[in-house]
């Protein structure tokens, strides 16, 4: 974990790139990190953001997919069309959160 | 005084630029523990952006069709690693002959991987192929099970052979499971 700039900001990121500090980050941030990786953040996507920020708050580890599709609202075939490839790490690289850890 | 910058983070690498990976999986079983392996690693493959194509075939129809894919069932019988959870004392092979005990088993294994939040069958299935999967029917099991496309799940992309499995697979990782 080291110290780093995303924007204007300084905040904690791992050896990966991914922010380390759930209260550094902010939606500014996120809609930058949205752009580092060439996603314009629209409402849909920031549905899904909010939730992963919002599930993690409660549960302490970042939502998998499913439960982004069966408990946040937002279907796995959307995820896949609006964080192409690899939704699950892209999500949680733009919500300031750690790669989910569940298989599923 | 002298003063420290702090360097702009490193982006990860999400892989948007590299060749994209294919794997095809191979799904021969119908047991409930041989089912659930399968597509377990090809939803972790499509969630690393890798194209997947499973081919059921022989006892792996069973995950298709619509008749039994609710249905599968895991023995212990044969299953010598057999303990019950949170045990590490092997369970005497006999104790799978015992009826009801198949039953037992399906459910106990049901409820552990359910907590977990991993999807019965039918679930898993729909999941997959709404995340980019291509599922894919044997003919010679088909018509040896005497199926049709009715009695297979919907998200099928059709009833194919051998053939055309490998003209398909060219270039891929396959797993036969």
């Amino acid at each position: 974990m080291s110290l780093a700039t995303i924007g204007s900001h300084e905040v904690h990121v791992d050896d990966e790139g991914f922010m380390t500090d759930y209260d550094e980050w902010s939606e500014e941030l996120g809609k930058t990190l949205a752009n580092n990786i060439g996603i314009d953040m629209s409402d849909q996507h920031w549905t899904a953001v909010r939730f992963l920020r919002d599930d993690f708050k409660v549960e302490g580890e970042t939502p998998t997919l499913r439960r982004v599709s069966t408990v946040g609202g937002v279907s796995t075939k959307e995820l896949f069309q609006l964080f192409p490839k690899k939704p699950a790490k892209k999500m949680a690289y733009i919500a300031g959160l750690p790669k989910p850890a569940g298989c599923v | 005084m002298t003063t420290t910058q702090t360097a702009p983070a490193i982006v990860p690498d999400f892989g948007d630029d590299s060749e994209v990976r294919k794997i095809c999986f191979i799904c021969s079983k119908g047991n409930l523990d041989m089912a659930y392996p399968a597509l377990i690693m090809a939803n972790g493959a499509l969630n690393e952006g890798v194209e997947v194509d499973i081919f059921f075939t022989f006892w792996g129809m069973d995950m298709l069709n619509k008749g039994t894919w609710n249905d599968l069932q895991f023995s212990m019988l044969g299953n010598t690693a057999m303990h019950m959870p949170g045990s590490t004392k092997h369970l005497p092979q006999g104790l799978g002959g015992l009826p009801g005990m198949t039953g037992f088993a399906t459910h106990m294994l049901k409820k552990q991987i359910g907590d977990l939040d991993v999807p019965e069958i039918p679930e898993f299935l729909e999941m997959l192929h709404e995340m980019g999967a291509r599922l894919w029917a044997c003919q010679l099991s088909v018509d040896m099970m005497g199926l049709t496309k009715d009695d297979l799940y919907e998200g099928v992309e059709d009833i194919i052979n051998v053939g055309e499995f490998v003209e398909l697979s060219e270039g891929a990782q396959t797993l036969f499971i």
